[in-house]
């Protein structure tokens, strides 16, 4: 990435897979312009100071805070949001699982602890229950008490190990 | 809130690095992971004109064996590599024990070891690492640079010896000598929250068993990371039982501490488990000790 002076940034970064160009202003902060300019509204903005988790995504496959990124900083990387892991015909078996086992009430800690969970799973595939709380530390939900996601966790694994 | 507009740099060497900090001084401002300063820019806390990126200088990012048997890091290596490296959990096991404590994944996966030391935060665990473990910091500017040991770096509340155009380039971390042991001890309201009070302790022991040297440091224990002498001098030279201990521990929570109170615990809680968790870090830091031979 070059040095740029002007106020506008030409940003190029892939997000589930489609390359986009764009001129951002570099105080955009990532989880804005995914929602804003790319219309990409699955990734929620809790609190826009990194303790919710609501705004995880994966940069070059590594789970981050969105609201703590600005999108220059993506430029020329890959980013995954919660649009990138299934289709409505074609749910991620991480999807399946969190609909099977009521992993969610309202629904908008659920992108982020996707995300966060998909990472999560390719490391560990077989996690018990103490690493999987641990794993979602950094995810607040204000309805389920968690122990539906921890359950819609253990499924995804059963899953995915198949 | 967003952030307040801003001029955006991301030079991609250091000395290009170091030559935006010399002309643009205090109106620039040094972006690490900025688990720190992205939150404080959200919230207009700190509103900078220019913001020079150091995420894209890839020589800044490194975890090197030192010559000495300790430990060179580079300021832009994340949190998640240092947990992660099998040649941190060789050399500095007390650095690998904390990295889980520290916030959440998501934002170990950014967050970088020259960020935290910048930042100063007296919550922070790595700040008071750096001094328990007698750490050097190297700072650069265009002209030339200088090593400050960790224990003078921290002057005041998110407060360094960092002048405006310098940045924190290494971390210099010394090996324990044989016969030591460490412990880090924290009490959070949830795990990786920032610690109510904790306690960072390393200890050597002589060949008689008896305490040949001590540092302890209290987290979130006043302004600057909280350097217990009252209470290691009590230790040295003298055998490490329990009685020694518990007297040490009730002098630093009494005597080398300044804790305040605010919405998450009073004074006098923070005073109350710095006792304890002292205790508890110093049994276990010499029981370390006595086990490694
Ligand atoms: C929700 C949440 C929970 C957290 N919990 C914890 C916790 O429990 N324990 C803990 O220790 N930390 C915690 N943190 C803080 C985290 O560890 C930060 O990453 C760290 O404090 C700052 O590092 P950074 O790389 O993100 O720095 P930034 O935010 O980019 O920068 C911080 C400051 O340091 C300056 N700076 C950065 N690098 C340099 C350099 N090389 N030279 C000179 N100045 C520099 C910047 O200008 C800025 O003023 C938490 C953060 C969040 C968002
Ligand atoms: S919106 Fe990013 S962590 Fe809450
Ligand atoms: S389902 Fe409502 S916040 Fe988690």
């Amino acid at each position: 990435m070059e040095t740029t002076l002007q106020n506008v940034f030409d940003l190029a970064v892939t997000v589930n897979g489609t390359r986009y160009e764009q001129a951002v202003e570099p105080r955009i902060l990532l989880s804005d312009f995914l929602r804003h300019d790319l219309g990409l509204t699955g990734t929620h903005v809790g609190c826009e100071h990194g303790v919710c988790g609501a705004c995880t995504v994966l940069l070059d496959g590594e789970p981050v805070r969105s609201c703590l990124m600005f999108a220059v900083q993506a430029h020329g990387r890959e980013v995954t949001t919660v649009e990138g892991l299934g289709t409505i015909d074609h749910l991620h078996p991480i999807q399946e699982a969190f609909q099977e086992a009521h992993g969610l009430q309202c629904g908008f800690c659920t992108p982020g602890i996707l995300t966060t969970v998909k990472v999560f799973l390719e490391q560990n595939p077989n996690p018990s229950e103490e690493e999987i709380r641990e794993a979602l530390s950094g995810n607040l939900c204000r309805c389920t008490g968690y122990q539906h996601i921890v359950d819609a966790v253990q499924l995804a694994a059963e899953k995915m190990r198949k | 809130m967003k952030p307040a507009p801003f001029e955006y740099h991301a030079p991609t060497t250091t000395e290009e690095a170091l030559s935006l900090l010399a002309e643009h001084g205090y109106d620039a401002k040094i972006l690490a992971g900025g688990q720190s300063l992205i939150p404080m820019m959200n919230f207009r806390l700190v509103q900078p004109a220019i913001l020079v990126d150091l995420n894209n200088i890839p020589d800044l990012a490194y975890i090197n064996p030192g010559d000495d048997g300790g430990l060179r890091l580079g300021s832009m290596t994340r949190h998640h590599q240092v947990e992660t490296s099998p040649l941190v959990a060789e050399r500095a096991p007390l650095i690998h024990e904390t990295m889980p404590k520290i916030a959440y994944p998501q934002v170990r996966s950014r967050g970088t070891f020259g960020g935290s030391i910048s930042h100063a935060d007296p919550s922070a665990e790595l700040v008071a690492l750096s001094v328990a473990l007698d750490g050097n910091f190297r700072l650069r500017n265009r002209d030339g640079e200088r090593w400050t040991p960790a224990r003078e770096f921290f002057v005041g509340l998110f407060t360094t010896v960092l002048e405006p155009n310098e940045l924190l380039v290494e971390a210099s971390l010394p090996p324990m000598p044989p016969h030591s042991g460490w412990s880090l001890k924290e009490v959070a309201r949830r795990p990786h929250d920032f610690a109510l009070i904790g306690v960072a302790a390393v200890v050597t022991l002589d060949e008689k068993g008896l305490c040949q040297q001590a540092r302890m440091v209290l987290i979130s224990a006043g302004d600057v990371p909280m350097v217990a002498h009252k209470a290691v001098e009590l230790l040295k030279g003298q055998a490490p039982t329990a009685e020694a201990i518990k007297a040490a521990a009730e002098v630093a929570a009494t005597e080398d501490i300044d804790p305040s109170s605010d919405i998450h615990a009073t004074a006098e809680f923070r005073r109350h488990l710095a006792n304890v968790l002292s205790r508890r870090a110093l049994e276990q830091a010499f029981q370390r000790a006595a086990e490694n031979k």
